[in-house]
């Protein structure tokens, strides 16, 4: 055991820096990951990193993967986290990615993983319904065979950025007389541009747009969008789940907010002095940095096993749940650090190119948007309540 | 980074882990535990040939070759089985004087000792009035030619009513709270002018108020420089730190287990109450605790050796978490224990009791946070200043 990185690691640091401070669009410097930018915006880095072969880490190396250990995964999303940029959404690259070059067949995976890959194809996700969240087995949205197509009809719901897409892969009932709710469910994916297909927009508590509403009526699909085996969706489905909770710890990004967090803590004042130096926001922010080391080794030692032949298994479950935690504590702190000015609402607000004079200091104008819309971390992928679910069943056997 | 222990680690825990399920079981420590004795001293002989007590010294210094994470294997071991017997004030503490600071002559007579387990140690650091902070010392130590004469009273000396010696920290200049003339000092218990009451702790060791009264030592009784010891002590007690974070991390793990077994077993309102979703999930939580304890654990063993910031900022760390995870898991392992959580007959409650004590040693969750945040970015400023 021992912490220290190899003279080969190092210089890979010094690589993946060098690369990263070279090429990452000098418009989006600073500006961070935000719903309303624009697609061409959020796929920039993506497709850069694609060029580059750096795009998709953790896939098996034919289909694209670095072969990087996890220590060179953990430099690499430190290196992202030091500069803020934009990484590839997870809809292509932890979720249906994945799920492709593990079930799906050759064709499938020519067709797909490319686009995936390049950053040229963008994907959203159907599970949620309005009637099935936690419960997602008891979705109904149906899958009835037609000749060379599936002619689904439903309603999926939380579509993140689906306003956005090319793509969606939908789980679809195909078997409504099977035994188990689970036996009878399928993994299809749709071209978005199929005729009824309807994306129509949810807003949030943060005032922003980024989860729809996705309606199907009568969308024909052909077969061979089917993933795998008919009625072994729901295999697919917890697989991808799986993997998406193994990378949304959000450790680097966290640590650089928690850096932020004492920037503003040192800028802001409470009795006349910094609020930094005040012992109880101290405190906060110690046990926020403690409870994030914490969950840094964890992770650590979770790509440790990993490297050793373990895929993520149930113990991801804790990095979902610890991860998202701190995520929340961090936006909690934060706009409780910016006082007053964690009050005024920018939304559509003719900032840029105004010459009104700025409304309190910068730093504080996402404060409260990030907290209300940071809630949604512990609802989704699996509600934390149903990672606590997932752990009792699968470790602790009860 | 590496998180893969080394065969030989892994062969030491499997090793203990047969010793201890073979001749620790509960009962027999409850009997050793409540014994006039309160200890095996043939326990302590098994470990030495066994090679636990040399495995986190140098071959130098005659050990096995090893450092902290060997200690760290061994503490987690003997927290799952809540073993009594003194290796963290004889191999952690005097082992650590001795490795950092210790003579040739010092390690001769003492290393060697203390390998075969000969010599047994306590650590008198702690004082009535001192608290957590090291170097709040009344107790004295005055130059009389040659040597040193020691006064005063150490608190709570844990192991003390066992040990052939002790390794006592005195004033040998200043006031009272002054960092600088601070000294340490090898006694052998039997020395003139050394009193002792012994007492039993809660969590089933034994300890000692020690009184010294015109001890008189000789002058190479002392290890390291004359005054400027308190960075070694901090070193020696942050090692010390993040062994009992090991033990407690075991101790941890055991509770956890326990309280899921007997969810299983007690049925009520017809059910196993394993099955009671609110159960279930504090359960899960006991888990996260143990898994994160663990984490620490490893963090604050790895970084032992870096600098004197690093190194503090990452065993208080440890031990904020794993105080305030202990706390949680032992009193929900009572609680789920129900009313048989409050009994002494079964072993939950004494792996409550323990980790509960090892919060407090050491320093507790609070005097451990502020000496984190006063390590920390601006904190560190407000503290220098």
């Amino acid at each position: 055991m021992n912490l220290e990185f190899t003279p080969e690691e190092v210089e890979f640091r010094k690589e993946v820096r060098a690369f990263i401070e070279e090429n990452y669009p000098k418009h989006l410097r600073g500006v961070g990951a935000r719903e309303d930018l624009s697609r061409d915006d959020m796929l920039a880095w993506h497709q850069i990193l694609g060029e580059k072969g750096w795009s998709v880490p953790s896939w098996p190396e034919e289909y694209g993967g670095t072969g990087w250990t996890p220590t060179q995964k953990y430099i690499w999303s430190e290196e992202n986290a030091r500069m803020d940029t934009i990484m590839p959404l997870p809809f292509g690259v932890s979720m249906v990615g994945p799920v492709i070059y593990t079930f799906g067949s050759e064709e499938m995976k020519a067709k797909h993983l490319p686009g995936i890959r390049e950053g040229k194809v963008w994907w959203c996700q159907g599970y949620s319904e309005p009637g099935a969240g936690s419960d997602l087995a008891s979705l109904k949205t149906t899958a009835v065979r037609d000749g060379d197509h599936y002619v689904i009809n439903g309603q999926k719901t939380w579509t993140t950025l689906a306003q956005h897409a090319d793509w969606g892969f939908f789980l679809c009932r195909t078997d409504p007389n099977a035994s188990k709710p689970q036996e009878g469910i399928s993994f299809i994916l749709a071209d978005m541009n199929t005729p009824g297909i309807e994306v129509k927009p949810i807003k949030t508590i943060d005032g922003g747009h980024e989860v729809n509403e996705t309606w199907l009526t009568d969308v024909r699909v052909p077969v061979e969008n089917l993933v795998g085996e008919e009625n072994k969706g729901w295999t697919y489905a917890k697989f991808l789940l799986a993997h998406e909770r193994s990378g949304i710890a959000g450790v680097a990004r966290s640590k650089r907010g928690v850096e932020r967090l004492r920037e503003i803590a040192s800028t802001e004042l409470l009795e006349g002095r910094p609020l930094i130096q005040d012992d109880e926001f101290l405190r906060k922010i110690g046990q926020l940095e403690i409870d994030l080391t914490a969950l840094e080794f964890t992770e650590l030692r979770t790509l440790a096993g990993e490297a050793q032949g373990k895929g993520p298994g149930p113990e991801s479950s804790i990095l979902k749940v610890k991860g998202t935690e701190i995520q929340q504590r961090l936006t909690e702190l934060t706009l409780e650090a910016v006082g007053h000015y964690g009050h005024p609402y920018f939304r559509g607000f003719p900032e840029d190119g105004s010459n009104e004079f700025p409304i309190g200091p910068e730093y504080a104008h996402q404060a409260a948007p990030n907290y209300f819309n940071m809630r949604k971390t512990s609802i989704y992928g699996g509600s934390n309540e149903i990672q606590r679910n997932i752990i009792t069943k699968m470790i602790l056997g009860l | 980074m590496d998180f893969n222990f080394s065969e030989e680690q892994t062969m030491i825990r499997d090793s203990l882990a047969r010793l201890l399920r073979d001749q620790y079981d509960f009962e027999t420590r409850r009997k050793v535990a409540e014994s006039d004795t309160g200890w095996r001293p043939e326990m302590w002989q098994q470990f030495a040939e066994l090679g636990l007590l040399g495995a986190a010294f140098s071959e130098d210094d005659g050990g096995l070759g090893g450092n902290a994470i060997d200690s760290m294997i061994i503490m987690e071991e003997f927290g799952k089985a809540l073993v009594v017997e003194p290796y963290v004030p004889t191999v952690v503490c005097a082992g650590g004087f001795l490795k950092h600071a210790g003579t040739a002559a010092q390690k001769e007579e003492h290393l060697t000792a203390i390998i075969g387990g000969e010599s047994v140690f306590a650590f008198a650091y702690a004082e009535p009035r001192g608290r957590y902070d090291l170097h709040d010392l009344e107790t004295t130590a005055r130059k009389d030619g040659g040597g040193y004469v020691l006064n005063g009273h150490k608190a709570v000396v844990i192991g003390a009513p066992w040990a052939s010696h002790l390794i006592v920290t005195a004033r040998t200049s200043g006031e009272r709270r002054d960092r600088d003339g601070i000294s340490v000092f090898i006694v052998e218990k039997g020395a003139d002018g050394i009193t002792t009451r012994d007492y039993p702790t809660v969590d089933g060791r034994r300890a000692s108020e020690v009184y010294f009264e015109n001890v008189s030592v000789p002058a190479d009784a002392m290890i390291g420089e004359e005054g400027k010891a308190l960075p070694l002590i901090e070193r020696v007690v942050d090692e010390a730190t993040a062994a009992v974070c090991a033990e407690a991390t075991g101790a941890m793990g055991v509770a956890q287990t326990m309280t899921v077994e007997y969810s299983r077993q007690r049925k009520q309102f017809g059910v196993a109450i394993g099955k009671f979703q609110v159960l279930q999930h504090r359960m899960v939580d006991m888990f996260m605790e143990h898994e994160q304890s663990i984490s620490m654990t490893y963090m604050a063993t790895l970084k032992l050796d870096e600098d004197d910031v690093a190194r503090k900022k990452a065993v208080s760390g440890a031990k904020v978490r794993i105080g305030q995870g202990g706390r949680f898991v032992g009193q929900e392992a009572v609680q789920i224990h129900g009313g048989m959580g409050m009994t002494d007959e079964l072993a939950i409650g004494h792996y409550f009791k323990r980790l509960t004590m090892i919060d407090s040693e050491f320093g507790n969750v609070d005097y451990h946070m502020r000496r984190y945040t006063a390590l920390s970015g601006e904190g560190q400023k407000v503290a220098a200043e």
